[in-house]
């Protein structure tokens, strides 16, 4: 039998810039590519690059990652409810928290945001072996983006999910279905304001597996 | 018996081609005819449905659809604590369950910014190899038996208990760990593990040369998985394929030695193997080779284990400060990574799971269309999926 394997394993480190900066490039030339619907970048060195676009510059921005950037490898699609949710975290005792809280403000993460929910693909390259993060806003009033099957194939199934746990609306997705739940389940149960039932019916007994230690102090 | 002159005979057998010939002449009109693979077929590996539309042999169109096993983790993991998560995340590849623990682990190690002292670091890889190990020895051996050759099967289980005692004495699960803690390990290694691994990882070798021999040379398993369910490297990773499957066509990508994240991998020497085919045979082969390839990663971390602490210094009540992490490793089955948000609570606000299996069988519709009915079951196996880690 042939042996077949790829060329020895080079651990050292990669020739050329350092990944930070080639973040800060990335950044630059997605910038270049969309103009004014480039919104923000954040990056948190030798860790990740974020990039926020507008949504209707959503497409765009994919292929621009594809084919300027090489992100060939599509990773993932999914959204971010930033709502708080209103049935707090659902992990004191009932007698710990006999008041609910008043709910904190609403806070997007990194590259900030306007809205409610967010849009986020993840794309990475296998050359560069260098990721980023793309989010877009979308309005409470008009939950939807255009699909990204044209440029991703593989958002297929991941724009299914998106659309059945947070109810977001893909133009142009041939195939809108339910993939994990049942036709006619109603509701986007990774909403935050939907409840998990299973907390709601039977009170959890609190966080007990967190007890101090005698003697030591809550840090 | 009556007797038969020559002349009548001949007219006979004239008579009879006739009619076969006009039997085969005469255009055969099938009705296209849905196929219901599953939810409970042994192919299918838990609950995944197939859905096949067929003309006569061949497929026209066939369509996975999931959710039998849905469990919602990604709502679960929100009421839960960090160190609770683990629980849940190992049940998503319940065959290599440590290996799904790591991501999840790193991902909440970044946005506390601690690192595990490097002998955890060094456990952490040795017992990320053995989950590999124990998960894809199950893979060689089921891809067989699905072909039909039966014996493969329950050499794989026979032999996949070596490294799962071994599992089982350091974390004391064999299928659920739960061994992974913020900032390093629950345990150190137990007495006399080191040897009795590498003894392990012995009788490991030895199995992946007889497979070598009994599967990839056996010439029914090459006729039934060559060429058969090619995929092309740029629509694999327009798909979203990942791990062997993608090395398989070729392209040279392994999130161990490219990844950048807090394990051994760079302190060891090994490499990535990959196959230029991109076919079913491929895929299967170079699972082997990487189940050899592992086996020597876990002898190196056990000679070269480093001493030391195995926790960092992290509060006993562990709070994430906010912000956005996305951790991935190169898991048995592909890519595996969360992307955690946190508000600085005690638990998790939103945690995405991107299970590699979700991904790798999401090119079945593309990549089941105009094959014939038994190159279903071979493509479906040499994809390997996890039910629990399509589902989560």
């Amino acid at each position: 039998m042939t042996q077949l394997s790829s060329t020895d394993t080079d651990t050292a480190a990669e020739a050329g810039p350092e990944p930070d900066e080639r973040r800060e490039a990335w950044a630059a030339q997605l910038a270049d590519a969309l103009g004014d619907d480039f919104i923000e970048h954040h990056i948190i060195p030798d860790s990740d690059l974020w990039v926020r676009v507008t949504r209707e510059s959503w497409v765009d921005a994919a292929t621009a990652a594809r084919d300027q950037l090489g992100c060939e490898f599509f990773d993932w699609l999914s959204a971010i409810d930033w709502l708080p949710s209103p049935y707090g975290r659902d992990m004191d005792a009932q007698e710990d928290n006999p008041q609910p809280k008043a709910a904190d403000p609403m806070e997007q993460g990194h590259a900030g945001g306007q809205t409610r929910f967010q849009i986020v693909v993840r794309l990475y390259s296998t050359t560069e072996h260098m990721g980023l993060t793309i989010k877009a806003d979308l309005p409470d009033d008009d939950l939807s983006v255009d699909t990204l099957i044209p440029v991703f194939a593989g958002s297929n199934w991941h724009e299914r999910e998106a659309w059945e746990m947070f109810g977001i609306h893909f133009n142009n997705h041939p195939d809108l279905r339910n993939i994990y739940l049942p036709g006619e389940f109603e509701g986007n149960p990774l909403r935050k304001d939907f409840p998990l039932l299973a907390r709601r019916v039977k009170p959890w007994p609190g966080i007990v597996d967190v007890e101090l230690f005698p003697g030591e102090e809550e840090s | 018996m009556t007797a038969v002159s020559a002349d009548q005979r001949q007219q006979l057998a004239y008579v009879a081609t006739q009619a076969a010939d006009a039997r085969l002449n005469v255009e055969i009109e099938t009705e296209g005819m849905t196929l219901n693979i599953g939810p409970q077929h042994p192919a299918t590996h838990g609950t995944l449905r197939l859905v096949a539309r067929l003309d006569g042999e061949q497929v026209v169109e066939a369509e996975p659809i999931m959710g039998y096993m849905h469990r919602g983790y990604e709502k679960l993991a929100e009421v839960r604590t960090y160190p609770q998560v683990t629980t849940l995340i190992n049940r998503i590849d319940w065959l290599g369950s440590f290996a799904n623990e790591v991501p999840f682990i790193l991902a909440a190690e970044k946005l506390m910014e601690v690192e595990a002292p490097p002998r955890a670091q060094w456990i952490r890889t040795a017992l990320f190899e053995l989950s590999r190990i124990a998960n894809i020895t199950l893979f060689l051996g089921d891809m067989a038996v699905q072909l039909g050759a039966l014996t493969p099967v329950f050499m794989a289980f026979r032999d996949r208990e070596f490294v799962l005692n071994q599992i089982e004495a350091v974390t004391g699960g064999r299928f659920h760990p739960n061994f992974d803690r913020i900032g390093g390990l629950k345990d150190d290694l137990p007495q006399g593990w080191i040897d009795d691994t590498k003894q392990a990882m012995e009788k490991i070798r030895d199995f992946c040369d007889e497979f070598e021999e009994l599967v990839l040379g056996n010439e029914i398993f090459q006729a039934r998985s060559r060429g058969i369910g090619i995929v092309p490297p740029a629509v694999g990773l327009s798909y979203g394929l990942s791990g062997a499957n993608i090395r398989a066509s070729g392209v040279d990508w392994d999130l161990r030695r490219d990844g950048h994240e807090a394990l051994a991998y760079d302190q060891v020497d090994w490499k990535v193997w990959t196959h230029p085919d991109g076919d079913s045979f491929a895929r299967y082969w170079v699972r082997l080779q990487e189940t050899r390839e592992a086996t020597h990663i876990v002898d190196q971390l056990l000679d070269g284990l480093p001493s030391g602490p195995i926790m960092a210094k992290v509060p006993r009540i562990i709070k994430v400060p906010a912000g956005e992490a996305y951790a991935a490793t190169e898991n048995p089955l592909g890519e595996m990574g969360y992307y955690i948000v946190s508000k600085g609570d005690l638990v998790p606000f939103r945690v995405k799971i991107r299970s590699a299996s979700f991904s790798n069988i999401s090119i079945t519709p593309w990549l089941l269309k105009g094959v014939y009915v038994p190159d279903i079951i071979t493509i479906l196996a040499s994809l390997y999926f996890i039910l629990g880690d399509i589902d989560r």
